[in-house]
């Protein structure tokens, strides 16, 4: 059996604010194997990015902090390095791209300039060198006549444009996990779809494995190898792509596929998950999915179901798992 | 700092400061004062220091452009080299109180917590202090001399600007480029330096300009006074003084100064105040 690259175990990430705890990720676990996408899959405020955050010990502490779990890269706790090592990891071994490529690159600096300074910082680089690694990786992402581009500034490049260059920012040093937060959620429709196609293309060429952070399943059926459901800071399905899509077993990843509008079926309504998501400083007792779910039952209300192997490789934390498909 | 980043910043505003027809004018000045005072020895007519008796307070002619004083010495040629003392009190002033200010200001805007908390209420005791009788104070302790007076101006004048260095810093470092060059691998120095600074900086000039004109009105009441400027070295200041015993014998030994030090100012405070009606752009749509 090959060995994970990432180990996530029992991750658990709290947020100390003035009206109480908010338990932002309980207990959280996942492997990411190399070379393959795990895409992180729920609505917002489920805990999806606190949790690729906390990969990279980026949560604002305080009032964030990583209560318990274990982060193996590579065999490594990242949690037991110091600030200064951490450093060493992030945008070298690990790097992380985020949602808005509108305002994640600095303004007053050339996107050449912000590529060839993390170049520089974790390979050693010359200027004249970084230069043309920068200009290679721009090239790399496609970018039309990088060695004009390398020298615009962000406010001269469109959504997509900036996009890669962000993409080629965090790519320059090799790394060997990318944690790409709503890569694709700020830009349109088509372009989305060519900055996903770049990134598997990328990962297969690079042998790199991706998290893939997304709330939209389109994005996930697209490039997804495996797929982790969240929900309220749990885990509530995990398995590979086609068991979720197929054979899924946790009535909350069936309400999230029923809810994705198809154009072959005229229907009237979309179909939508009841209710809302619980308010994460007062959860429910129970199963966290328990006041929105149409299966549950009495026990739902008392404790919180183990995470149930549905067959190898296959998990979900529902009591009923076995009827709902 | 980075070149290229700057000049682009730099012709942007540029486009709206040159339509503040005040604030060019201004700056013309201000250039015209720095190469008269730059080049002092070879434009002043006689020696500064070289007393004539003889010649004592004779009014403005030809052969002394603005006059003499009591001791017989071209207040013309005083005035150009007064104008390299008031520019660098001004500009070696403001570097250190810009330089501490930045420094404070970014720190506890970065930092937050409790360093804030220290570094901020360091500033409100500063600015408890009535900054000019500190000033008179120490010189008195010190004793007067250009580079003491430098120094304290400089150090009893940097709060404002780390209040609000701090303040960019609080809202600069929400942003998500700061997050992102985090994850990079950026520490702590770099990200504050060399990404929030940069952006921060277009007040902290503006700012700096003002307080240009400010130093040199202190150093100014501070030579009038007699705690600032040593005589026989001229500046502004005590040429002033010198000149009020004879203000109704010989006018132009007061107007000249005063009128030196009122254009210098009013021209930092104008460029200023260009700068920033220029560098905000919610300003930018009146003019």
């Amino acid at each position: 059996m090959r060995h994970p690259l990432l180990e996530v175990r029992s991750l658990t990430t709290h947020f100390f604010t003035e009206d109480g705890i908010v338990r932002a990720v309980e207990d959280v676990s996942f492997e990411i194997y190399p070379g393959e996408i795990l895409c992180l899959v729920g609505e917002s405020g489920c805990g999806k990015s606190v949790t690729g955050l906390s990969i990279l010990k980026l949560i604002p502490i305080p009032p964030g902090q990583i209560v318990r779990g274990e982060i193996l890269f590579n065999g490594r706790d990242l949690l037991k390095l110091s600030e200064k090592e951490m450093e060493g990891v992030r945008g070298n071994e690990i790097s992380m791209i985020f949602q808005e490529p509108m305002t994640s690159l600095n303004p007053v600096f050339t996107i050449g300039d912000q590529i060839m300074e993390a170049i520089q910082l974790h390979q050693k680089l010359n200027k004249r060198d970084a230069r043309k690694k920068a200009i290679e990786m721009l090239d790399r992402v496609k970018i039309p006549s990088p060695e004009k581009r390398i020298d615009s500034y962000p406010h001269q490049l469109s959504g997509g444009m900036r996009q890669r260059a962000m993409i080629a920012m965090a790519l320059s040093c090799q790394p060997k996990l990318l944690i790409a937060d709503e890569p694709t959620t700020a830009l349109d429709v088509t372009i989305q779809a060519e900055v996903l196609r770049l990134l598997r293309e990328i990962q297969r060429e690079m042998e790199m494995s991706v998290m893939l952070i997304t709330h939209d399943l389109g994005v996930v059926s697209e490039v997804g190898d495996r797929v982790a459901v969240m929900y309220a800071g749990r885990i509530v399905e995990y398995g590979p792509i086609e068991d979720i899509f197929h054979e899924m077993r946790h009535p909350y990843t069936r309400g999230l596929l029923e809810s994705i509008p198809q154009l072959e079926v005229k229907k009237t309504r979309l179909n939508a998950i009841p209710g809302q998501v619980p308010n994460p400083l007062n959860l429910p007792e129970g199963c966290k999915f328990h006041p929105r779910c149409p299966l549950r039952i009495e026990d739902c209300r008392r404790e919180e179901p183990p995470l149930f192997e549905v067959k190898e490789g296959h998990y979900s934390r529902c009591l009923r798992w076995k009827e709902c498909r | 700092m980075n070149e290229r980043g700057m000049t682009s910043q730099i012709k942007f505003f540029w486009k709206y400061f040159k339509r503040n027809r005040l604030a060019v004018g201004g700056l013309t000045i201000i250039l015209i004062i720095f190469i008269v005072a730059g080049t002092a020895p070879f434009l002043a007519p006689y020696d500064p220091g070289k007393t004539d008796v003889s010649l004592k307070l004779k009014p403005p002619s030809l052969k002394h452009y603005l006059g003499t004083d009591q001791l017989g010495r071209d207040v013309f040629s005083r005035m150009l080299y007064g104008a390299r003392i008031s520019l660098s009190v001004g500009f070696v002033a403001v570097g250190i109180s810009i330089f501490i200010g930045i420094l404070v200001g970014a720190i506890a805007g970065y930092y937050g917590r409790w360093v804030d908390s220290l570094l901020m209420r360091l500033v409100d005791i500063m600015f408890c202090f009535p900054t000019f009788f500190l000033i008179l104070t120490v010189v008195a302790l010190l004793g007067p001399s250009i580079f003491n007076i430098m120094v304290i101006i400089g150090l009893t004048s940097w709060m404002g600007t780390a209040r609000f260095v701090r303040a960019e810093f609080l809202s600069l470092k929400e942003r998500d480029f700061v997050q992102a060059a985090r994850a990079l691998g950026l520490n702590d120095r770099r990200i504050i330096f060399r990404h929030i600074l940069p952006n921060a900086l277009a007040p902290v000039f503006v700012t700096a300009t003002l307080d240009v004109a400010t130093a040199i009105l202190v150093e100014a009441g501070l030579s009038f006074l007699g705690f600032g400027v040593q005589p026989p070295a001229p500046s502004w200041g005590n040429i002033l003084t010198e000149g009020r015993t004879y203000i109704f014998d010989a006018w132009w030994l007061t107007v000249f100064p005063g009128l030196a030090i009122l254009l210098t100012v009013l021209s930092f405070n104008l460029v200023g105040e260009g700068l920033r009606d220029s560098l905000d752009p919610r300003l930018r749509g009146r003019r």
